[in-house]
């Protein structure tokens, strides 16, 4: 039986900075930074792919990129069939009606002088300019009482409301075009904890309702393996594992998600204490130098020579991970 | 579901400008300034029509007098026997209108020159900012003297002369904050949805801008005039017998140590636009200011 | 007696609103060696209330109440006998690492400033103290590395630097405000960790301010629950973690994503932040509470111990009973 087409493939992904080198000279070669360097994946229709990873992992580089709001320096991504990489900027455009991106910080997303209802409107005058102003009220009503504000709010503006709220009006901004794939880059990380779960909660509901694909990006594990199926795992820019969330839970296999989840603090005194912590020594390498090889080496409690040799690809370890270690399951 | 019509009932919303206004309308120096300078602008407008004289008149009983009740000349004449009051009056339409009229070709081309340059960057920023560079190296009043000389002492030319030379700290001061809000992230939004760059830079930057910019315009506004007047002084401005606070000025140096109100008066009057300006600025910024939201 | 004992600590600020009380009426004994967890999100007062025992508070701020350190009440002392406990035996670590070293000084000059000012060391026996606590702190190289500036440190270890200066003079007392807040997951662990073992080679009493219950579970032996400025819940950690007597320590308990969690969904207290320039007459809960009654908005109600747990103190007008059968159904 065949699987169902991927709504976006994305293959050995690169975004490469160029910095100025710290030499005068001239003909000294720019240093590269590699804030994505080689990562793929899959997402498919309704489902959502989580991506989690600590500072300098290049998750909110990799969602800009997928947005072609930073250029891409290599790889391949394909929406539906269609390669974007390299594409012109009117096929980007096309697929902006389908893929649209929600923001961490909720006030800083929104145009302080415009009102709500301009602010949600705003993707319809792009995207149908032709649409009566009739119509277009109509849509941004509707989609205001379903993300929970009212309609007597859509003079107001953004300063006048809570971060929840001004979240609220970002996604509503995001899916009045009723687009296809949704990323979310780090939502709810500047709420707080109370709020975040009506957020979450929220956009789940709308997921089930419009059928939506998500690609959540987080720090926060916990609530990446709340709202996600397949969770995905970023160190140094590249991937090191893909799975399922119930096997990132009950068998984490690359030695950086185990340290990952052991870091977790429980809010369960009992059960917080008595934990073993994998502590990762070290710090985390520069992504100017990224280590020869593995880029995680320089950290793993399971690193052998033959790790600083050969940069490890995803492989299948099951039918629900996927790993990129030349150590875990291997039989030597 | 609510009707369009109903829309009007909506709350309207508490927009960052009626907030500024409030804060301005605490600020008792700038509301006082306010009120003065339309308390100017009201005479110079209306105050010819009203009074009993014409600027231009020369009253043969009344020659080089102080202020004075005789005759209604109440700042006094000057040597050719003109209404004082009248004349610094009509002075000061001539001075507000070329002030504001050059003001705003100034800022229009400040705003859209920094604006453009700020957001697409590159190669085309860097020329743009070339230009206002050459701009400033170039000696202003000669340019100016060489323009008057070669085109004539029209009104429009004065007005041309002084924005051709006052529009590139806008420009400056618009690209440096441009530079700044392209980085905010609800551009960053826009640009995900795919809105055209052109409304990118005049729906979401400029309006963004504008409280710089209407600070940095009380502050472009006295110095226009100061430009015109200075012009005038060096007798390259208005042409006779239209007169404007420059001309005042000058006619009433020439005679200060006898007759000191010639000079006093349309001295006073301008100083007093001026400070008004600074002050109403100075009120702008502070209730424009980000930090008091 | 108590180490530090914090009774009926108010803190307002003088607004152009009007008097805003970001405190009211909150209490504390901090034993030798204890650790106190305050939880909190925003509104809840959680920072103003140690930085005004600090004698930290902003230009508009007042404090009233008494802060007993070793029976010297800190709110009535002048600021050069304040000087003489804070940084010495009081000491504080703040949030953000990267604005609570000065960028201008090096390390070294920071560290040593402190014990030449406290303990009247020579500048040469102050920085063998300094690089020895660099040491305990797990800063690598501590020798070569004090000699340099705040922003060649990464952020974990501008936070150990930061720990390392409050404890050079073996301070009685240590007040952590959101320390690991700006911190990776990973590097959150290993500071935790830290203050852990800090605490038990020094006995150092730990007053740790957070939104993140994790956290406090895995820290804190005394918990104290605040919303809008007043105390909810007060006690030891256990009973409050595992039998909740308050409904926002059990809204807050919910809403945290956990990563062993099943399919349910998230608890979402609904509303949004209290706004503390307009907080209700009763309890400042109540216009968000599941369990809201009429007399829970006029009336405030009393910070009382429950019946059959003394360790606990709430504030909270229905019986401990029905809360703990609200948690029932939420499955908590």
């Amino acid at each position: 039986m065949n699987a169902p087409a991927p709504l976006l493939s994305i293959r050995d992904l690169k975004v490469h900075f160029s910095i100025a080198s710290e030499s005068p000279l001239p003909w000294k070669a720019p240093r590269l930074l590699k804030a994505v360097d080689g990562v793929s994946f899959d997402i498919f229709a309704g489902e959502t792919l989580g991506i989690v990873g600590e500072s300098g992992c290049g998750k909110s580089t990799l969602a800009r990129a997928m947005l072609n709001l930073i250029p891409i320096s290599g790889g391949s991504i394909v929406w539906q069939g269609q390669e974007m990489y390299g594409a012109s900027a009117q096929a980007w455009q096309d697929i902006r009606k389908s893929v649209q991106m929600i923001f961490q910080d909720p006030l800083a997303s929104l145009n302080p002088r415009m009102t709500v209802g301009q602010i949600i409107a705003e993707p319809l005058q792009t995207h149908f300019p032709q649409m009566s102003k009739h119509d277009v009220m109509h849509k941004v009503r509707a989609m205001m009482v379903k993300v929970g504000l009212t309609e007597q709010q859509i003079n107001r503006y953004p300063h006048e409301f809570s971060g929840g709220q001004c979240q609220r009006i970002g996604i509503a901004r995001a899916l009045v075009l009723e687009p296809k794939l949704i990323i979310c880059d780090e939502p709810v990380s500047a709420l707080d904890v109370s709020i975040q779960a009506q957020i979450i909660n929220l956009l789940m509901e709308l997921q089930a309702q419009m059928g939506l694909a998500l690609v959540f990006i987080a720090h926060d594990l916990a609530v990446v393996k709340h709202i996600s199926q397949r969770v995905m795992v970023m160190y140094l820019g590249r991937s090191m594992e893909i799975a399922t969330k119930q096997a990132i839970y009950q068998h984490p296999s690359h030695p950086y998600t185990q340290a990952l989840l052991s870091a977790i603090p429980l809010p369960d005194p009992r059960r917080e204490r008595n934990k073993t912590l994998q502590l990762l020594p070290g710090d985390l390498p520069s992504p100017m130098d990224p280590p020869s090889g593995c880029g995680f080496r320089t950290r793993c409690p399971r690193a052998i020579a033959a790790c600083a040799l050969h940069r490890p690809e995803l492989r299948a370890l099951s039918a629900d991970t996927q790993i990129a270690c030349d150590v875990v399951g291997v039989n030597t | 579901m609510l009707k369009l019509k109903e829309i009007d009932d909506m709350v309207a919303g508490r927009s960052l400008w009626s907030d500024a206004r409030r804060r301005f309308m605490r600020n008792r120096a700038a509301v006082i300034s306010l009120c003065l300078l339309l308390l100017i602008a009201g005479a110079c407008v209306i105050g010819p029509w009203v009074l009993p004289h014409a600027f231009d008149s020369a009253d043969w009983d009344a020659m080089s007098i102080g202020p004075s009740m005789k005759n209604a000349h109440f700042w006094g004449t000057d040597e050719a026997g003109r209404d004082l009051l009248v004349r610094c009056l009509i002075g000061g339409r001539i001075s507000l209108t070329v002030g504001l009229l050059a003001t705003l070709a100034s800022v229009s081309l400040g705003i859209a020159w920094g604006a453009i340059a700020g957001f697409l960057g590159g190669k085309v920023d860097a020329v743009m900012m070339r230009i206002v560079d050459m701009m400033y190296a170039i000696p202003y009043l000669l340019i100016a003297i060489l323009l008057v000389t070669i085109l004539g002492r029209e009104f429009y030319l004065v007005v041309i002369t002084i924005t051709v030379f006052s529009w590139m700290d806008m420009a400056r001061v618009v690209r440096g904050q441009t530079l700044s809000l392209r980085s905010m992230e609800y551009v960053e939004a826009a640009r995900a949805m795919g809105v055209s760059t052109r409304r990118i830079i005049f729906a979401h930057i400029v309006p963004n801008l504008l409280g710089v910019v209407v600070i940095y315009t009380t502050v472009t506004v006295p110095g226009v005039i100061l430009t015109e007047s200075v012009l005038s002084f060096l007798g390259l401005g208005i042409q006779e017998p239209m007169t404007s606070w420059g001309v005042l000025v000058q006619d009433g140096a020439k005679v200060m140590e006898v007759s000191p109100w010639i000079l006093l008066f349309p001295a006073g009057l301008l100083s007093v636009t001026l400070y008004c300006f600074n002050f109403i600025g100075d009120g702008l910024r502070d209730a424009l200011d980000p930090k008091e939201r | 007696m108590a180490l530090l004992e914090v009774n009926d600590l108010n803190v307002q600020f003088a607004t152009p609103d009007g008097v805003v009380t970001a405190v009211n009426g909150i209490s504390f004994a901090l034993e030798r060696g204890q650790t106190l967890g305050i939880v909190g999100e925003s509104g809840s007062g959680k920072s103003q209330a140690v930085l005004a025992v600090m004698g930290l508070l902003a230009n508009n701020g007042s404090a009233s109440g008494q802060a007993l350190f070793d029976g010297q009440d800190l709110l009535s002392l002048p600021a050069s006998a304040l000087n003489q406990i804070r940084g010495n035996r009081v000491a504080m670590i703040f949030q953000d690492p990267m604005t609570s070293l000065n960028p201008y000084l090096t390390v070294e000059r920071q560290m040593t400033e402190v014990l030449e000012f406290h303990k009247g060391l020579t500048h040469s026996q102050a920085r063998l103290r300094a690089v020895q606590a660099l040491d305990a702190v797990k800063i690598p190289e501590a020798a070569k590395r004090i000699s340099r500036y705040p922003h060649e440190f990464s952020g974990g270890m501008r936070q150990r630097v930061m720990i390392a200066m409050a404890l050079l003079c073996e301070p009685d007392v240590l007040i952590a405000d959101e320390p690991t807040t700006a911190l990776d997951v990973t590097v959150q662990a290993q500071i935790i960790a830290l203050l852990r073992d800090l605490q038990r080679d020094h006995g150092t009493a730990i007053v740790m301010i957070t939104h993140d219950l994790g956290v406090v579970a895995g820290l804190c032996d005394e918990v104290m629950v605040l919303y809008g400025g007043r105390v909810m819940e007060q006690g030891s950690a256990e009973p409050i973690f595992y039998q909740p007597t308050h409904p926002y320590t059990v809204g807050l308990l919910g809403a945290v994503p956990r990563i062993e969690q099943g399919e349910q969904a998230l608890v979402a207290i609904p509303g949004a932040p209290p706004n503390m320039a307009r907080l209700p007459a009763g309890c400042p809960f109540s216009e968000r509470c599941a369990l809201v009654e009429p007399r829970c908005l006029n009336t405030r109600p009393a910070l009382l111990a429950v019946a059959d747990q003394s360790a606990v103190l709430r504030a909270c007008h229905k019986s401990a009973l029905e809360v703990r059968r609200y948690a029932k159904e939420l499955s908590l």
